[in-house]
C-alpha cells in the first residue's frame, strides 16, 4: 500500500526500532539460555572464575531486555507518528483535488468521518503489526539457528513449532475471529438499528407510554446477539491454546531429541529450556494477525477513496478571467458514475439577476451548484462566464467570482473571527463586524461575552442552525464574490427561520447575481423579482 | 483507577460467576506451571547427573502441556461467554435508564454517541473480560504458588522474588502517578491533532471556496510535526514505567540465576532444585508484567464501562405516585409562572409563563422562534421540570402524579415526529397497541391521511413517507389515544392549504381540547384563543 509507506528518512528509524526490538527479545531468550548453561555447569562445581563470563552475560542480558525494549518503543512510536503525520498530509493534498465533486455524492460526511478514523490504522500497522511480527520472526530465526548449531534435529523441531506458531496460529485466530464476526454482525446490526431508533424516537415512545413494548422488542434482538456471541465463544481461545502446545511441544522435543542424541551437560539444559523463552517472543503474533485484518480493511478503504478519479481537469493554459459577470449554461449534461443527473439544461443568468431553481431532491440542484463552482466537470455542454467556458479557467479563478452557501456550510472549530478571516485574511475587525451586521448576526455576536473571539465548537455546535448559516453567509459576504450560489440554505431550518434567512440573504446580496437552489420556493420573499426554473 | 470496578460486578451477575470460574482456572494454571517446572528440572537433572532416561518425564510433560492448552482455551471460552452476558445486561440497563431519564436528558446527550456506546463501545469490554480480568486473577494466584514452591527448594531465591515482586506495582504506581499529567497532556495533544485533521478534511470544500485549500497539506504537516515533538517528550517519561517493570523482572531473574549458580558451586544446592528455581522465577513475574499490558489493551473497555455507569448513575427525577389524575375532559389545565432553563443555557427557555386551557377549547400558541412554545408542551408532558412555577389540573400539582398515568391525558404531535420501523398502522397504534383496524382507519382519515394503506411500510425513521405524511401519521397516532387533550407542534407544516383545512376541520370535529403551536395564519385563525409566548428581543434565527 503506497499510501502508508514512510518517507526515506523514516525507514532507518523503523530499522532502528526493529533492531532494538530484536535485541530486547533476544536478550530474553539469551537470559534463559545462559542461565540454564550457567546453572548446569555450576553443578559440576568448577572454579568460579570459569563461570565469570556467563555470570556477566546473564546480568547484561537481564539489564539489556528492559533497556532495549525502552529504545524500541520510543523509536518505534516516533517513526509511527511521523508516518501518520505524513499520511495525513498526503491525504489532505489528495482530497484537495477530489473534494467535493470527486467523492460520491451520498453520505459525504460519513465517508470523511470514517476516513479520519481509518487513517489512524497507520499507527496500528507499524506499532502493533509490522514491528512485533518482524521482531518475533528475526528473534525466533536466530534462536532456531542457535539450537540447530547445538543439535540440528532440535533446531528443526523448534523451527516446526515456530512455523506453526507463526502461520497456523495466526490463521486460526484470524479465521475464528472472522467467523465469529460473520455470525454476530447481523445480530449486532439489528441491535444497533433498534437502539438508534429507540433513542431517536425516545420522546414519542415516552409520551405514548410505549416504553415497555419498545424495551421488549429491544430485548428480543439483544438476546439474539448475546446468543450468537455465546455460540462463537467456543472457538475463541483455540489460537492461544495452540500456541501453548507449540512452545511446550518444542521443549519436550528438545528433551527427547537431546536425550536420543546422547547430549548431556549444560548443552542439554540449553536445548530443553531455551524454547520456553519463545512463549514471550511469539505471544504477540496472534493478536498482530487479528489486528492486521482490521488494519488492512481500514487502509483499503482509505486507498479506495483516494483512488477516485479527479472530478475536474485544470486547463494547461488558463485564460485570463473575463471582466463581465453574465453566466450562461448551455446544453449541460453532467452526472456521477453511470447516471446523468442533468441532461440538456440551458439557463441564462445575467449579472445582478435573481434565479430560483427548484425541483425535488435528486433532480440535480446540488450537481448544478457543483458545476457552477467548477467542483465538477460537465460531460457535455458548457457554462460560460462572460462568454468564456469555465473549463478554460482554473477552479480557483472561477471561485474568486462565484461564491457558494450550502445547507452544510462548514464552520471550523475555532473562533468566530478566525472563521470569518478564512474568507479574507488580514482584514480589520470593522470589516468583520460589517459583514456580520449585513448577515444580521451582528447583534447576536455583540451580545456574546467573548464577541468575535467566541469559540463556535465542533462543526459550530455552539450555534443554532440559523446562526451557523448566518455566520457562513457573513463569511461569504466578506469574500465579496460577484455571483452567489445558494444551495438549499434553509434545509435544516424551520419554516419561520428559513423565511427570515432568505429575506436577509436577498437583501444583503445587493447588485450581485443570486442563484438560489431550493425545494421550498414558497419561502422566497414575495417581493423579490426572480426567474423561476424547475428541474425534474 | 481501581483494578476491578466493583460496579461492574454489582450490575452484572454474569461477571461474578465468571470471576469464580477464572479463579478456579487460574489456580489450576498455577499448579500446572509448578508441576511443569518440577518435571523439567527432574528430567534435565536426571540426564545431566545420572544419564537417566526421559521417557516418563516426557510423557508427564506432554500431559501438562496439553492440559495447559486446554485451560487457556477454557479460560477464553468462559470469558467470551461472560462478556456476552455482561454486555447484554448493560445494554438493556442503559437503554431502559436512558428512556426513564427522558427525552430532554437524551437531547443533551448525543444520541449517536449513546448508540455507539451501546454497540461498539461495550464491545471494547471483550478484551477486559477475555484478557485483563483473567490475567489479574493469574497475577493474584500464580506468583504466590510459584514463590511458595520455590521457597521449599531455595529460600534465598524465593526471598529475592518476594522482595522484588512488590516493587513492580509500587514503582508502576509511583511512575504512573508521576507521569499521569504528562500522559494526559499527550492524550490531549493526540486528540487535538486528530480533531484538527478531521476539521480540515470536513472543511476542505469550504477552504476551496475561498482559495485556501492548497495550503492545507503543508499546514497539516506542520501541525503534526509540532505535536509529535511535544508528545514524544511525554512518551519518554510514560515508557519509563514499562522500563522499570521489565528491568526489575529481568534483573531479578538474572540475580536468582547467578545466586543459584554460585550456591551450586559451593555445593549448597542440588541441580534439580536449582533448575526448578530458575524455571519458576520468570513465571512469578510474567503474570504481573502482562496484567499491565492487558490493562492498557482494555482501557477502551474500561472507558466504555465508565460511560455506562455515568448514564446508569444519573439519578432519575423524583416522581409523584398518585394515580387519580383529574379528568381533563371536565377540568381546566393551568400553568402558573412557569420558568424553564435548560442545562448549560443562561437565558431561560420559558420565563414566568401563565396559561389556562379550558376543556374543549382550541388554543394556539404563537411567538417568535426560540420563545419557548415547544417548551410549554414539554412541560405539560413532564419532559422538563420547571425551575419555578407549577402546572395544575383539578386543584392538584402535576408533579404529584405518576408520570405515565399523567401522560394518558395527552396526545402529542411533535415538531419532528419519530416514526418507528414497521407499517403505518404499527405507528398509529404506538399509544394503543390493542386498537382495531377500523379505529386506526378513522384516526388516519381524521388526520387527513385516509389515502395511506394500513400495511404501508414507513421505512427507517419514516423515510418512505413524505414529511407531510409523517406528520399526519403522527396526528392519527395522537388521535387514536383516548387522551382528552391534544398537544400539537405545528401540525400542518408542510401541508397545502386544502389539506390543512381538512385537518383543522377534523380536529374541530373530535371535540377534544387542543393546545397547538402555530405559525400559519389558517391554523391561528382556526383557534378559539391565541396566546403569545414571550418574545425575546434578540434576533435569534
Amino acid at each position: 500500500m503506497r499510501l502508508v509507506l514512510p518517507e526515506g528518512r523514516v525507514w532507518w528509524r523503523l530499522g532502528l526500532a526493529l533492531l532494538a526490538g530484536v535485541a530486547a527479545a533476544g536478550s530474553a531468550v539469551a537470559l534463559l539460555a545462559t542461565s540454564a548453561w550457567l546453572i548446569t555447569t555450576a553443578a559440576a562445581q568448577p572454579p568460579v572464575l570459569t563461570l565469570m563470563v556467563a555470570i556477566v552475560a546473564v546480568r547484561a542480558f537481564g539489564v539489556g531486555r528492559g533497556v532495549f525494549r525502552y529504545v524500541e518503543r520510543l523509536v518505534g512510536h516516533d517513526a509511527a507518528y511521523r508516518v501518520l503525520g505524513e499520511t495525513r498530509a498526503r491525504i489532505t493534498g489528495r482530497l484537495e483535488k477530489l473534494a467535493p465533486g470527486g467523492l460520491s455524492s451520498q453520505r459525504k460526511g460519513d465517508l470523511l468521518a470514517r476516513l479520519v478514523l481509518d487513517v489512524d490504522a497507520v499507527l496500528d500497522l507499524w506499532l502493533r503489526v509490522v514491528l512485533p511480527v518482524a521482531v518475533a520472526a528475526v528473534t525466533a530465526t536466530a534462536t532456531i539457528g542457535l539450537l540447530a548449531l547445538l543439535l540440528p534435529a532440535a533446531g528443526a523441531a523448534v523451527a516446526l513449532a515456530v512455523l506453526v506458531a507463526c502461520t497456523v496460529v495466526p490463521l486460526l485466530t484470524a479465521q475464528t475471529a472472522a467467523r465469529a464476526e460473520r455470525n454476530v454482525s447481523s445480530a449486532r446490526g439489528e441491535v444497533a438499528a433498534n437502539a438508534t431508533e429507540t433513542l431517536l424516537t425516545a420522546a414519542d415512545v415516552v409520551a405514548f407510554n410505549a416504553v415497555d413494548d419498545v424495551l421488549k422488542s429491544f430485548s428480543a434482538s439483544d438476546a439474539k446477539l448475546a446468543a450468537a456471541e455465546r455460540r462463537s465463544a467456543w472457538s475463541a481461545g483455540l489460537g492461544n491454546a495452540l500456541l501453548v502446545l507449540c512452545v511446550g511441544g518444542a521443549s519436550v522435543a528438545g528433551l527427547v531429541l537431546g536425550n536420543t542424541a546422547n547430549i548431556t551437560g549444560a548443552v542439554f539444559a540449553v536445548l530443553v529450556l531455551t524454547p520456553l523463552a519463545l512463549a514471550d517472543v511469539l505471544g504477540g503474533v496472534p493478536a498482530a494477525a487479528q489486528l492486521a485484518i482490521r488494519v488492512r480493511a481500514s487502509l483499503g478503504r482509505v486507498q479506495e477513496l483516494l483512488d477516485s478519479p479527479e472530478p475536474v481537469h485544470e486547463p494547461a493554459n488558463a485564460l485570463p478571467l473575463p471582466a463581465g459577470r453574465d453566466l450562461k449554461v448551455k446544453h449541460l449534461r453532467v452526472g456521477y458514475g453511470d447516471d446523468d443527473v442533468l441532461d440538456g439544461l440551458s439557463l441564462d443568468m445575467p449579472a445582478g439577476s435573481r434565479v430560483v431553481i427548484t425541483g425535488p431532491s435528486g433532480s440535480g440542484k446540488s450537481t448544478l451548484a457543483a458545476v457552477l463552482m467548477r467542483f465538477l466537470e460537465p460531460r457535455a455542454g458548457q457554462v460560460l462566464l462572460d462568454g468564456v467556458d469555465l473549463a478554460q479557467l482554473e477552479g480557483d479563478q472561477v471561485r474568486s467570482v462565484v461564491g457558494l452557501l450550502t445547507q452544510e456550510s462548514h464552520v471550523f472549530d475555532t473562533s468566530i473571527r478566525e472563521n470569518l478571516l478564512l474568507a479574507k485574511p488580514g482584514v480589520s475587525d470593522l470589516q468583520l463586524w460589517k459583514a456580520l451586521y449585513r448577515a444580521r448576526l451582528g447583534v447576536f455576536v455583540e451580545k456574546l461575552p467573548d464577541g468575535l473571539n467566541t469559540m463556535v465548537g465542533e462543526h459550530g455546535a455552539r450555534l443554532s442552525g440559523g446562526e451557523r448559516q448566518r455566520l457562513a453567509f457573513a463569511r461569504l459576504l466578506l469574500a465579496d464574490r460577484d455571483v452567489l450560489v445558494l444551495d438549499e440554505p434553509t434545509e435544516h431550518l424551520d419554516e419561520e427561520t428559513g423565511r427570515a434567512l432568505l429575506e436577509d440573504l436577498f437583501a444583503a446580496a445587493g447588485r450581485r447575481t443570486v442563484v438560489l437552489l431550493t425545494h421550498r420556493p414558497e419561502l422566497v420573499p414575495a417581493h423579490v423579482p426572480r426567474q423561476l426554473v424547475c428541474l425534474t | 483507577m481501581k483494578p476491578v470496578d466493583p460496579r461492574l460486578l454489582r450490575r452484572a451477575r454474569a461477571a461474578r460467576s465468571f470471576l469464580v470460574a477464572s479463579v478456579v482456572i487460574g489456580v489450576a494454571s498455577g499448579l500446572l506451571i509448578v508441576v511443569q517446572a518440577v518435571l523439567l528440572a527432574h528430567g534435565i537433572a536426571g540426564v545431566v547427573l545420572h544419564g537417566a532416561g526421559v521417557a516418563g518425564v516426557a510423557l508427564g510433560l506432554t500431559g501438562v502441556v496439553a492440559t495447559r492448552g486446554l485451560l487457556v482455551w477454557a479460560q477464553e471460552v468462559v470469558a467470551q461467554r461472560a462478556a456476552a452476558a455482561v454486555k447484554s445486561s448493560l445494554r438493556k440497563q442503559v437503554l431502559e435508564h436512558s428512556l426513564k431519564l427522558g427525552p430532554v436528558w437524551l437531547s443533551g446527550e448525543r444520541s449517536s454517541a449513546l448508540t455507539t456506546l451501546l454497540t461498539k463501545g461495550l464491545d471494547d469490554l471483550d478484551p477486559y473480560f477475555a484478557r485483563y480480568l483473567p490475567q489479574l486473577v493469574l497475577a493474584a494466584t500464580v506468583p504466590a504458588g510459584v514463590i511458595g514452591w520455590m521457597g521449599t527448594g531455595d529460600l534465598i531465591a524465593a526471598g529475592t522474588v518476594v522482595v522484588t515482586l512488590p516493587l513492580i506495582p509500587i514503582f508502576m504506581a509511583l511512575i504512573g502517578w508521576a507521569t499521569q499529567a504528562h500522559s494526559r497532556r499527550r492524550q490531549h495533544a493526540l486528540a487535538v491533532l486528530a480533531h484538527h485533521f478531521a476539521d480540515v478534511v470536513a472543511g476542505l470544500p469550504t477552504l476551496k471556496l475561498f482559495g485556501r485549500a492548497k495550503a492545507q497539506e503543508s499546514a497539516v504537516r506542520r501541525v503534526t510535526d509540532k505535536h509529535r515533538v511535544a508528545s514524544m517528550g511525554s512518551l519518554r517519561l510514560a515508557f519509563l514505567s514499562s522500563l522499570v517493570l521489565e528491568l526489575l523482572a529481568s534483573i531479578s531473574v538474572a540475580l536468582v540465576a547467578v545466586g543459584v549458580g554460585l550456591q551450586l558451586v559451593d555445593g549448597k544446592l542440588g541441580l534439580e532444585t536449582a533448575l526448578m528455581v530458575l524455571i519458576l522465577a520468570p513465571e512469578a513475574y510474567l503474570p504481573l508484567r502482562q496484567v499491565g499490558m492487558q490493562f492498557h489493551a482494555s482501557a477502551d473497555g474500561v472507558a466504555a464501562s465508565e460511560e455506562v455507569f455515568r448514564v446508569l448513575e444519573t439519578p432519575l427525577p423524583a416522581r409523584g405516585e398518585r394515580t387519580d389524575v383529574p379528568d381533563l375532559r371536565v377540568n381546566s389545565l393551568h400553568l402558573y409562572d412557569v420558568t424553564v432553563r435548560y442545562p448549560g443555557r443562561d437565558e431561560p427557555a420559558l420565563d414566568g409563563f401563565d396559561l389556562e386551557v379550558r376543556p374543549g377549547e382550541v388554543v394556539a400558541l404563537t411567538g417568535p422562534s426560540g420563545a419557548g412554545k415547544s417548551t410549554v408542551l414539554s412541560v405539560l408532558l413532564g419532559f422538563v421540570e420547571p425551575e419555578r412555577g407549577v402546572v395544575v389540573a383539578g386543584g392538584s400539582a402535576a408533579d404529584e402524579f405518576e408520570p405515565t398515568v399523567w401522560r394518558r391525558q395527552f396526545g402529542w404531535v411533535p415538531q419532528r415526529p419519530g416514526l418507528r420501523m414497521g407499517t403505518v398502522a404499527d405507528n398509529v397504534r404506538l399509544g394503543r397497541p390493542e386498537a382495531r383496524d377500523e379505529e386506526v382507519l378513522v384516526a388516519l382519515a381524521t388526520a387527513g391521511a385516509g389515502e395511506l394503506a394500513l400495511d404501508k411500510p414507513v421505512g427507517e425513521q419514516g423515510q418512505l413517507l413524505s414529511g407531510g405524511q409523517q406528520r399526519r401519521v403522527a396526528l392519527a397516532r395522537a388521535l387514536l389515544t383516548d387522551a382528552p387533550v391534544l398537544l400539537l407542534d405545528e401540525p400542518t407544516a408542510g401541508l397545502d392549504a386544502d389539506a390543512e383545512a381538512a385537518v383543522i376541520a377534523g380536529l374541530r370535529g373530535t371535540g377534544r381540547t387542543v393546545l397547538m403551536v402555530a405559525h400559519r395564519p389558517a391554523l391561528i385563525a382556526a383557534a378559539d384563543r391565541v396566546v403569545t409566548v414571550g418574545a425575546r428581543e434578540l434576533v435569534n434565527a
